[in-house]
């Protein structure tokens, strides 16, 4: 029987075996690192061919994370999109909270059939974090976890959760202190460890075969929008619109759309303070191609290579590289890439928290924001699926400083307008 | 003008017909300041070292343990760019007539442009470089011009390459064969174990380069346990740490000229 939530790309034209996407993609990595990664592509090409694989991965997608995930429809935020028909993708109610336990589930796997008992992965809001912990509690693995200090103390609610799954969380205190460094810090762990650890990498970046195969276990996102959609609305969207930091929880929703040539692919960056302030970490509008962490794809950096601090208010999009499949949809001109700032997101956080009774993840804010762009461009007879990558509790001590939420006289950063639930949406969401 | 990649070959050789190992530094340029680090490179040849590996600092230098990470932050900090590092070669080389190398990520090469580049690091009296992060695979444009200037190109092997890879790796290097002692980043190490002899046996399999061996050596004792097989030793991190713990640049410049004659001693001795 064929697998029914384990989809890999059916059509397989890239990356080419080199994990070449058009331009993009490859495999710059030190010599200590090779055996390994092509030990993890030639794993995973035996797993994808294995329907024991796939058979295990359906039982847990099913009975562990929830799957399939809801696509839920929601009028009240959509009068705001211009009138707009908008529809969100449910990977919030996933376990754990956001999409990421689609990769970590397939990748765990892997790691026991690799015969590896230590797992080590990144984090920048911590959910790829809590996935990677929550899995190396449920297969016994030794689990541990970097993660920008910065990040530690945004989103503390999950280094909690981390610990209390087990996990080692490890703050990381060179560079920028966000995700990049927990990339960096997390490799150089790798390096030293290679024989008995695998480097659960969370999104579709890093060198070949991780952006195709992260692609692969979160493809299962669009094809079940997809199949959802048309029983919903009777027709394909005009717009498939989610927020793009490393490119994971875009890819999964785009990737099944590709082929349909009516449907819009529209990635949200994060345009922090706003690309032309500098402190932003809109990759795609801003970048050039260069190397990071990997491969060659679009990266924030200076006239001579070096990798430039990225912003943003959301720790999961706060990173200035992004994976090579999304400079390639860029490029070929088939993915839209937009930049959302940071007020833009959180109004559309409060927003939808008022009008549908739903809390996002300030990152999944940041596609909420572009969909209401989109609705009013596209207007009344519009249909858009939005990807809702995560859920918003982690992020409700930096949205309860935003809006001053507290009791503790705490300024908010813009004023609390209880009566009002478009309150300033109309200028913002820009 | 050609790069000195005839320079580099012939000190090795050198080092060899002397029945020893080469003592090859590392330091960062631009660390402390520009001036500085070629101060310190001016040292470590003065204190013996045969070849010198300029470090181009990069924002995210992943194969770099803490010491080499702090002093890449205080070079960039410091505004150091890659006009600055080809300044270090030329001085360096200028002052010394000997072999200097540029050590670099990818990312900077890329960027700037290899043509440029090699152009430059030619002109500036540069032997090659080492680039540990451009795997063999994607190094053709690289070589080419590399090639084209009289630069050496000089590959990292590690304990977990097969020897199919070794022999792949080596055929496209040139100069010498840079052999990883350990799996990990770079920095000081208690021992240098003995994955490393393994390695430098199998990567002379394959190959008649020269084989140094770099990471975890930080003193005489290491460096002459390392010269009994390898036909050079490479030393970073203990340089850079010399200069980071120093009261003083007059303290730090004294400082790794002394761990250098130190060292030199070590690779004659051969343990």
């Amino acid at each position: 029987m064929p697998s029914e939530f384990f989809i890999p790309d059916p059509d397989g034209q890239v990356p080419s075996a080199e994990g070449y996407f058009g331009a993009f993609g490859g495999k710059f990595i030190p010599e200590a690192l090779v055996a390994a990664v092509d030990e993890v592509a030639v794993e995973y090409d035996k797993a994808k061919a294995d329907p024991e694989f796939a058979r295990e991965l359906d039982d847990l997608l099913v009975h562990y994370t929830g799957r399939p995930s809801s696509l839920t429809e929601v009028p009240r935020f959509a009068e705001h999109a211009g009138g707009a028909r908008i529809f969100l993708k449910r990977e919030d109610l996933n376990h754990t909270g956001s999409h990421k336990i689609n990769n970590v589930l397939g990748q765990a796997l892997l790691t026991k059939r690799m015969g590896k008992t230590r797992v080590i992965a990144e984090t920048g809001a911590g959910q790829h974090g809590v996935a990677t912990a929550t899995a190396c509690a449920l297969f016994g693995l030794e689990c541990t976890i970097y993660m920008g200090e910065i990040d530690t103390q945004r989103q503390a609610l999950n280094v909690a959760r981390m610990r209390m799954l087990g996990a080692e969380v490890i703050a990381v205190k060179s560079g920028s202190r966000t995700l990049k460094d927990a990339i960096n810090e997390a490799f150089r762990d790798w390096v030293a460890n290679v024989d008995h650890t695998h480097y659960l990498f969370g999104t579709v970046a890093g060198p070949h075969p991780f952006p195709a195969m992260v692609r692969d276990f979160h493809r299962v996102i669009g094809v079940e929008a997809r199949r959802q959609i048309l029983e919903r609305a009777g027709r394909l969207p005009d717009a498939a619109v989610a927020c793009v930091g490393g490119g994971s929880n875009a890819i999964g929703l785009f990737h099944a759309f590709i082929p349909d040539e009516g449907v819009r692919l529209i990635g949200c960056e994060p345009a922090g303070h706003g690309v032309e302030t500098g402190e932003h970490a809109a990759t795609l509008t801003a970048g050039e191609p260069g190397i990071l962490h990997g491969s060659r794809s679009y990266v924030l950096q200076d006239e001579e290579g070096q990798i430039t601090e990225p912003y943003s208010i959301s720790a999961g999009l706060d990173y200035p590289g992004i994976g090579p499949e999304h400079s390639y949809l860029k490029d070929s001109g088939r993915g839209e890439y937009r930049a959302v700032t940071d007020d833009a997101a959180m109004q559309a956080l409060r927003l939808l928290s008022r009008t549908e009774g739903i809390i996002p993840a300030i990152e999944s804010a940041h596609a909420l924001a572009g969909a209401l762009e989109v609705g009013k461009e596209l207007g009344k007879d519009g249909l858009i699926v939005v990807n809702l990558s995560g859920r918003g509790d982690k992020d409700m001590d930096t949205a309860a400083r935003y809006f001053g939420l507290y009791d503790d006289g705490v300024d908010a950063v813009v004023a609390a307008d209880a009566d009002s639930e478009n309150a300033e949406i109309e200028g913002d969401a820009k | 003008m050609s790069g000195n990649i005839q320079l580099l070959s012939d000190t090795l050789a050198g080092a060899k017909a002397e029945g020893r190992s080469a003592l090859i530094a590392y330091l960062p340029a631009g660390f402390p300041t520009v001036d500085g680090g070629i101060a310190a490179i001016k040292a470590v040849f003065v204190g013996g070292a045969d070849v010198v590996e300029v470090g181009l600092p990069h924002s995210d230098p992943v194969l770099d343990g803490p010491v080499i990470q702090t002093a890449d932050d205080i070079a960039l900090r410091g505004g150091v760019r890659i006009a600055d590092v080809m300044r270090t070669v030329r001085e360096a080389f200028a002052a010394t007539g000997k072999p200097v190398l540029v050590m670099t990520y990818w990312n900077p090469i890329d960027r700037y442009g290899v043509e440029r580049f090699t152009a430059e690091l030619a002109e500036a009296g540069g032997a090659g470089c080492i680039l540990p992060d451009l795997p063999v695979q994607e190094s053709a444009l690289w070589r080419e011009h590399a090639e084209k200037h009289g630069l050496a190109t000089v590959f990292v092997v590690a304990p977990s390459s097969k020897d199919a890879r070794l022999a792949e790796i080596t055929a496209a290097g040139s100069g010498f064969v840079y052999a990883a002692s350990l799996m990990g980043v770079t920095g000081t190490r208690e021992s240098v174990g003995n994955q490393a002899q393994d390695l430098v046996a199998r990567t002379k399999a394959t190959t008649e380069l020269p084989v140094c061996v770099g990471l975890g050596v930080s003193n005489a004792e290491q460096a002459a346990e390392v010269a009994g097989f390898a036909d050079g030793v490479i030393v970073g991190s203990a340089f850079v740490k010399r200069m980071l713990d120093a009261p003083d640049e007059a303290a730090g410049l004294e400082a790794v000229r002394e761990l250098a004659a130190d060292l030199a001693k070590g690779v004659r001795t051969r343990a």
